[in-house]
């Protein structure tokens, strides 16, 4: 065919352009001239012009005024224009655009025109860019288009079809039949685009896969012709007779397959067939073993078939071509959690791909590594992980440190190994781990005492070498500050002990505070660890206090606020901060609601959830973090007001009840502070002194009601008379105080007054209750405020 | 199938047909994507990728990259072949083809590519019946404008 000369004019006069502005200038005079020959009458040129502006489209230049052009020249009764307009609607017209509907009618004539050609323009179009309405008008034409007329045009109705039933998915039932007697037919690209529309079809449509079901005998015969055939050098692609038909049909035999024993039966023997005969030397080959594959992994097939399938997949893994590498361990990842003995067979060959060049097939294998860990070979998979690690794009390293910690925390053999691997993997790539990692490792830690002198030993090894892996470092100083005396006595049975003096630890601690790679977390860590080890350490205190109190006018508030109390504690609680800055609990596994702290190494007592029996022992309150929202009702009370424990970001000085986040976030308490019962026993005790107890229970009534019964006993040898209790709470709260029932506590617990309080907290606020007594006893007046943070049952 | 882009080492479109209804700037976009994918890659890596929720499996010709998007559930090793045959078509059309031909005779090679690929789907799997096809329509028009005594296109 000749080619058009003013359009291959233009092209050259556009790539002769050398800057971009040149080439901007042709065009543009190009396309002032192509709308004005749109503008006038027929003339030979329509269609170049045409052809040149859909050049110009392909540029990326603005083109839509030449759709109205394109609407006429698919009317015109050229063909010549007639296929340029066609062109024209594919690539400018889309179905969001107004013009696409005027384009309907001249579709619709060509679908009945005499020549061929012309209906085939008419059909492509329709199935590239066919709106809903318009497959809705055309779609009985195209029925009748599937029965009756020449292979050519009903191969392309036949997709067609399946452009119509994927807009509109109604219609589908429509072509159901005609498809069915299509593949009758002895035309492969008939036979094609029949498979194609059925398994679309069926994909839609449940009930339409049932009736086809029926067809799996007819498919399963096609393909037996299509692989035992000889040669047909029409559909021969390197020996394999049209391997496009063949994968399409596997695809619709998986289809009708799935989750059907019958239908799964009748292809078991084609499968087989067809996966040993098929030459996989060429692409094209392990194509249609690829698909087979996927077949024979969906279908209900037999054992031996599935066998079958798993190793032509290892044999893939081991093929010379990426590619096919690469699909293997697709096709592998699939099949991992229901072959997984199968798939371990390949283990070896999965983790070399890890050393492979190509970042897709790296990842893939990556993805499959950690599919296949197990308790059997996890301390070899390990070693090829960790050493993947050191070397895998950046992108797949978030990805394996988490697999790693997964994996690691499932199946350690042992609790050592875990912790070597856990700081394997912080040396190596601590900067893409999730934050999780440092209390969970923490935790993790202290689990474990026998190993906290190793442990120590690692982490401040690890500390002297690197202190840019945040996470690493702040394992390390949170360890150093628990630990540190371990670390100092200089033995050490697991590992070689290091001799350090208390100036190195402290030397170590300080080069984290000042360094600018530390984040502001992790000098807040150091700092803690500094603090503790005032406990451990002997020699240099001073040197401790001085570091504090030099922190205590930092810029960053957060290290401030510690410095400013950890002073406090140095100053004013030099007797309390032994007990405070103690060893930590063995921690558990947080979960809400659930009883924190078993002190099995502690010493402190065992503190009740208001803390206010203890709270006069310990420190006053610090004015300045106090955030009192207590209608104060009681005003006037010269005693100073308890600390108010829990509120605000105030890193809790005295041991508190966090009373909502119980689960234990281990970077918001001060080492040494037990983490605290959160759910008290239902009654509490909220008062003891002076012989008098003040119980509290609570009962929920209803979202925002509850009722409050405190209990008040006398256990001294005297009577107690005048005794009354009146409570003030936070400002949106109401309170109903009932009647008590007596006012005079017996001696010695003889008997019990009670009084009801009905609350009522709509804007669900943090409840707080601040509780007066007072009472007459020997002659002598008692008033005593307390004050209640945490309600049980709340 | 999705999409399917020609373009040339240096990032620039020598042919697209998209087989989805998508607004013109999004396609640009995509294109802008794909290239600046599929030219990053190493020479020897392979030939798959992924990217949102589709497979883009890409080739290159010489000094054209041919790269087709395909679903999920479709056979990326079948996609290659298919972007093979289309080549092979354009060889015996053009006969030795380059990506010149490919340019100044840029509506035939849609011509072509729309009797071997229909709605996103293979059309015809025989080479020869794709040929005699084409080589009919051109015909046609030789012909017919013959026949109304206008000049050849």
């Amino acid at each position: 065919m000749s080619p058009s000369v003013p359009l291959q004019e233009m092209i050259r006069a556009i790539r002769s352009a050398r800057t971009q502005c040149e080439e901007r200038g042709v065009i543009q005079r190009e396309c002032a001239a192509i709308r004005a020959q749109f503008r006038q009458a027929d003339n030979g040129g329509r269609s170049h012009n045409l052809a040149k502006l859909l050049y110009v489209h392909m540029l990326g230049y603005p083109a839509h005024f030449g759709q109205m052009e394109c609407v006429r020249m698919i009317a015109s009764p050229r063909y010549s224009e007639k296929r340029v307009g066609y062109l024209g609607a594919m690539m400018l017209l889309d179905e969001k655009q107004d013009a696409s509907l005027l384009i309907t009618n001249s579709i619709k004539n060509d679908l009945s025109h005499s020549n061929q050609y012309v209906q085939s323009l008419a059909l492509c179009t329709l199935a590239c860019m066919g709106s809903a309405e318009m497959c809705r008008d055309l779609a009985p034409e195209i029925d009748r288009l599937l029965r009756a007329s020449n292979s050519y045009i009903k191969k392309k109705a036949a997709l067609c079809a399946v452009h119509i039933v994927r807009k509109v998915h109604d219609l589908g039932e429509l072509f159901a039949p005609a498809a069915r007697s299509l593949l009758a037919e002895k035309n492969h690209g008939v036979l094609h685009g029949a498979v194609v529309l059925i398994t679309e079809l069926c994909e839609r449509n449940p009930e339409t896969l049932e009736r086809f079901r029926k067809t799996v005998p007819d498919l399963v015969q096609i393909m037996k012709g299509l692989v035992i055939s000889g040669y047909s050098p029409e559909h021969d692609v390197a020996g394999i007779s049209d391997p496009f038909l063949q994968v399409r049909i596997l695809r619709l035999l998986r289809i009708l397959g799935r989750n059907n024993e019958a239908a799964s039966d009748a292809m078991n023997d084609l499968l087989a067939q067809v996966a040993t005969n098929t030459d996989s030397t060429k692409t094209v080959g392990n194509a249609v073993l690829y698909e087979t594959v996927l077949t024979v992994l969906d279908i209900k097939s037999e054992s031996g078939l599935r066998v079958l399938a798993v190793n032509i997949l290892g044999r893939f893994l081991l093929n010379n071509d990426r590619n096919i590498r690469y699909i293997a361990m697709t096709s592998l990842q699939r099949i991992v959690g229901t072959d997984h003995n199968a798939v371990q067979r390949h283990r070896g060959t999965i983790v070399d791909c890890l050393k492979d060049q190509d970042a897709s097939v790296k990842r893939r294998a990556l993805e499959l590594s950690l599919a296949l860990v197990s308790a059997t070979n996890i301390r070899s998979m390990m070693k090829e992980l960790l050493l993947f690690l050191s070397s895998c794009p950046l992108e797949l390293r978030a990805q394996a440190a988490s697999g790693i910690f997964n994996a690691a925390e499932r199946y350690a053999p042992s609790q050592r190994w875990h912790i070597d691997t856990i700081l394997h993997v912080l040396t190596t790539a601590g900067g893409d781990v999730r934050d999780e990692t440092v209390p969970n490792l923490i935790q993790l830690i202290t689990n474990t005492s026998e190993l906290h002198c190793y442990t120590v030993h690692k982490l401040y090894r690890a500390l002297l070498s690197d202190i840019s892996q945040q996470s690493l470092v702040q394992v390390a100083c949170w360890c150093i500050g628990e630990y540190g005396d371990l670390l100092l006595r200089g033995e050490c049975q697991e590992t070689e002990p290091v001799q350090v003096t208390e100036d190195d630890v402290l030397d170590a601690l300080e080069t984290v505070l000042q360094s600018h790679m530390s984040a502001p977390a992790t000098r807040g860590f150091a700092l803690t660890a500094t603090m503790k080890l005032s406990t451990r350490i002997t020699d240099n205190v001073d040197r401790i206090r001085s570091i504090v109190s030099i922190y205590g006018s930092c810029i960053d508030v957060e290290l401030q606020q510690r410095a400013v109390e950890y002073n406090a504690l140095f100053k004013k609680y030099d007797h309390m901060r032994a007990a405070v800055l103690e060893r930590m609990p063995v921690i558990e596994k947080n979960s809400p609601g659930h009883t924190n702290g078993e002190s099995t190494r502690e010493a402190v007592k065992e503190v009740q959830p208001a803390k206010v029996k203890q709270a006069e022992t310990l420190l006053p309150q610090q004015p300045a973090s106090q955030v009192c929202d207590l209608l104060d009702l009681l005003g006037g009370s010269e005693e100073p007001l308890q600390p108010n424990p829990a509120v605000g970001s105030t890193l809790p000085v005295l041991p508190v009840s966090t009373s909502s986040t119980a689960g234990g976030d281990l970077l918001d308490l001060l080492g040494g502070l037990e983490p605290t019962p959160l759910t008290p026993a239902p009654t509490v005790t909220v008062y003891e002194k002076g012989g008098v107890t003040l119980t509290l229970s609570s009962e929920k009534q209803s979202d925002s009601g509850l009722t409050v019964t405190l209990t008040a006993c006398n256990s001294t040898d005297s009577d107690i008379s005048s005794f009354t209790l009146q409570a003030a709470v936070p400002k949106s709260v109401q309170l109903h105080m009932k009647a008590p029932s007596g006012d005079s506590l017996p001696a010695r617990g003889a008997a019990k007054v009670t009084q009801m309080v009905a609350l009522s907290n709509p804007n669900k606020v943090n409840l707080k209750m601040r509780i007066r007594i007072s009472y007459t006893s020997q002659g002598s007046a008692f008033q005593d405020t307390v004050q209640v943070d945490s309600f049980p049952e709340h | 199938m999705r999409f399917l882009l020609l373009f040339s080492r240096q990032g620039k479109l020598r042919l697209q047909k998209w087989f989805t209804p998508i607004p013109e700037r999004e396609k640009k976009k995509i294109i802008r994507e794909m290239t600046t994918m599929v030219l990053a890659r190493q020479p020897r890596s392979c030939n798959f990728l992924h990217w949102k929720d589709l497979k883009i499996i890409y080739k290159r010709y010489a000094s054209l990259y041919f790269c087709l998007a395909i679903e999920n559930h479709e056979n990326e090793l079948l996609a290659l072949e298919v972007i093979h045959r289309y080549v092979e078509l354009l060889d015996k059309y053009f006969g030795n083809v380059c990506e010149l031909d490919i340019i100044f005779n840029f509506e035939k090679a849609y011509f072509i590519l729309d009797e071997f690929l229909l709605g996103g789907e293979i059309q015809e799997t025989s080479k020869q019946i794709v040929n005699r096809c084409i080589e009919s329509s051109d015909m046609l028009q030789e012909t017919m404008e013959e026949y109304m005594s206008k000049p050849a296109f």
